[in-house]
């Protein structure tokens, strides 16, 4: 029978991965594609040993290693003793199991996110699991793409399937074009804030609309990343054309001979006209501005010319948390978030280390130096990214800047490497999480943003709109 | 097969832990993840929080010698937001936590907490409070958290409790590890993986 309504993608990437129903009514989902790193896989690795089972497809697991990895020593054995005896754990599992690895030094190497697009392991139409919960930034293909734990990273090793409850989906339409110094980083931040940090609980969330079909990959990207700071454990946009422009040539993407059926497949998978959505939401672009968060949770944010809330203007619900955000972070309330000085500035991570985040932060600082009580930090988030960058020069004008120009990881996002903040430090960071102690210091304080407004802030050494350094015509998208 | 047993009903005093969107980075700090094994952890739930804890307000509830020996978390919305670590629900089991009951729970958490054999219950964000209340005030009360019905018994009053349908049965048949369940019939496995073109192999184009 012809269903009477239209299916979203995520549906027909649910109902095409569909094993059965377990007796306990959850669905086992095939998952096409497992990405493993060395924080969340040795337990499940472990596992595997004790219950003598075998990884079931071998040939659709990759790993790489990205969390604990130092950007600058980066000589084995590793001067951090429990790093050391993570990687060669995943070393010993990799090679036990037949996984390939990208270690670090390995032109492939980086951060679990960056690399699966870019080697076109990601792409339209499939189910993947990772342990991590960035994992949501491959749906920017139009794949369902989701974060998993260790036991649940043992159950794909182990069958390559999950058990789950099918998600709702909220398609977010945002339209406009961007305006000049406003970006990808800033769109989702503003969904965030509008949405709230649980307002996705229970859905995917679909991004749609003029301004995401305008968006590169990398922007893309970007956005459905950060779709689990706003609660949603899976953020997609339909494939088009300028994801199976992406993809064409990458190492693993389909073969010329054989790429038009493989397209054909992929647009089979984006949302009919007439699917019927959960829920739908507006945003209009063109009303944006550059955005910063102020508080604990990437839903504390303001425009980078407004106030930093008082908690009583707040309903209620958001009182306490912004009290004790404002509290820790040491701010007033009602005082203008622009001018805040900063300490740091860490332009990297998953959400924002690809080529296109570094040419937007190299634009900004070129010709410039960053104020002298800044520390600059940039961090490719992959090897491919750094090699790219060095070829057109960026690193010049980051290192003739005063920024330091690091190796390819996870690095200051997340406080599990050499980099740290240190104490009370505040970092102008273009990660993605404010959360109290994220980067490596108990008491160290995050503002999040796009990179090209961490390079403004560490030039002026204080959170500054970016806007005010573009001072040409930022170009029509 | 499945070996793991079934959880129908948890019994024992509760430990407030007050607050909206309590992130996996605030439950176990990052820099206790650089290790190979979850033993330990127990030891670093809540570190930061915990020597940070605001003079003037006590101490911090893991702290509390009133609630040392609880066995039943009681928070309130969007638990366990943030990172996927199962480290966090890791910490908070090997710490004595055998169920938690909230206004909410982040997915990840949840599904990991549900993976370990760590029920997460829902209640209103009303009872969320005050049960909290309740336990604060008096730290000796034994809760039940009953997953039939699903409820939570505190303070001679049965508070209505959620749970999603699917994570209920898996607790109450034994089945929440779930690998056995996936491994039991692999040839569908193996079927849908032959449909899927990305997976058996794209086919050449006609020229």
């Amino acid at each position: 029978m012809v269903p009477a309504m239209g299916r979203t993608l995520f549906q027909k990437v649910w109902d095409a991965h569909t094993v059965r129903i377990l007796p306990t009514g959850q669905t086992q989902l095939f998952i096409g594609l497992h990405l493993v790193h060395e924080v969340t896989s040795p337990q499940a690795f472990d596992e595997l040993r004790a219950r003598g089972w075998r990884v079931r497809f071998p040939h659709r697991t990759f790993a790489t290693v990205d969390h604990i990895v130092p950007t600058r020593e980066t000589a084995r054995p590793f001067a951090d003793e429990l790093a050391e005896t993570m990687m060669a754990a995943l070393e010993r599992n990799a090679r036990d199991f037949g996984i390939p690895l990208w270690h670090l030094g390995h032109a492939n190497q980086g951060i679990v996110h960056v690399i699966g697009p870019e080697l076109g392991l990601t792409q339209p139409g499939m189910t993947i699991a990772c342990g991590d919960s960035h994992t949501s930034t491959h749906g920017a293909f139009g794949a369902v793409a989701f974060g998993i734990g260790t036991s649940q990273v043992r159950d794909v090793l182990a069958s390559q399937c999950l058990a789950l409850e099918p998600l709702k989906v909220r398609r977010i339409r945002v339209d406009g074009p961007l305006p000049p110094g406003v970006y990808a980083k800033d769109v989702i931040l503003a969904i965030i804030r509008r949405l709230g940090v649980k307002g996705g609980v229970g859905y995917a969330y679909e991004y749609a609309g003029s301004t995401v079909e305008a968006m590169t990959m990398d922007e893309r990207m970007t956005m459905c990343n950060m779709s689990i700071e706003g609660g949603a454990r899976v953020g997609y946009v339909n494939p088009d054309e300028t994801t199976f422009a992406y993809l064409k040539g990458r190492p693993f993407a389909p073969p010329a001979g054989a790429w038009d059926g493989a397209v054909s497949w992929w647009r089979g998978m984006a949302s009919d006209p007439d699917a019927a959505y959960d829920d739908e939401v507006a945003i209009d672009a063109t009303a944006l501005e550059p955005v910063v968060t102020w508080g604990l949770n990437p839903g504390q944010s303001v425009g980078v010319g407004e106030r930093i809330p008082a908690p009583e203007d707040l309903p209620e619900a958001e009182r306490a948390a912004a009290a004790e955000a404002i509290a820790f972070m040491g701010f007033e309330a009602r005082a203008p978030i622009a001018g805040t000085p900063i300490d740091v500035a860490f332009i990297g991570s998953c959400t924002n280390a690809r080529l296109s985040d570094l040419r937007e932060a190299a634009r900004i600082v070129r010709g410039r130096r960053i104020a002298p009580r800044v520390k600059g930090l940039v961090v490719p988030g992959s090897q491919r990214v750094r090699a790219a960058a060095e070829a057109e020069g960026l690193h010049e004008i980051f290192m003739a800047a005063g920024f330091e120009w690091r190796g390819a990881g996870c690095s200051m996002c997340l406080g599990m490497n050499p980099d740290r903040l240190e104490g009370r430090q505040i970092c102008a960071s273009s990660s993605n999480r404010n959360f109290k102690g994220r980067q490596g210091s108990p008491t160290g304080r995050t503002l999040l943003m796009s990179p090209a407004m961490v390079a403004a802030a560490a030039v002026a050494g204080e959170v500054v709109d970016v806007r005010r350094f573009v001072s040409h015509p930022v170009e029509v998208r | 097969m499945s070996t793991t047993r079934a959880i129908r009903r948890i019994e024992g005093r509760g430990i407030p832990l007050r607050g909206d969107d309590v992130d996996t980075d605030r439950i176990v700090p990052a820099r206790f993840l650089r290790s190979v094994r979850f033993e330990g952890l127990e030891a670093h739930v809540f570190e930061d929080d915990r020597a940070s804890w605001p003079a003037g307000r006590g101490v911090h509830p893991f702290d509390d010698p009133a609630h040392r020996g609880a066995s039943i978390l009681l928070v309130n919305r969007n638990f366990g937001c943030g990172s996927s670590r199962e480290h966090a629900p890791q910490a908070l089991a090997r710490w004595g936590i055998r169920a938690a009951v909230g206004a909410s729970f982040s997915e990840i958490f949840f599904g990991n907490a549900v993976a370990i054999g760590l029920p997460c219950v829902t209640v209103s964000e009303e009872d969320a409070r005050s049960l909290q209340d309740l336990v604060a005030a008096s730290p000796g009360e034994v809760i039940v958290v009953d997953l039939d019905g699903p409820s939570v018994m505190a303070g001679g009053r049965l508070v209505p409790a959620r749970m999603p349908a699917a994570a209920r049965d898996a607790f109450l048949s034994g089945r929440w590890d779930a690998t056995g369940l996936l491994l039991d019939d692999f040839e569908q496995v193996e079927a849908v993986a032959g449909r899927l073109p990305y997976v058996s192999g794209w086919r050449a184009d006609r020229p």
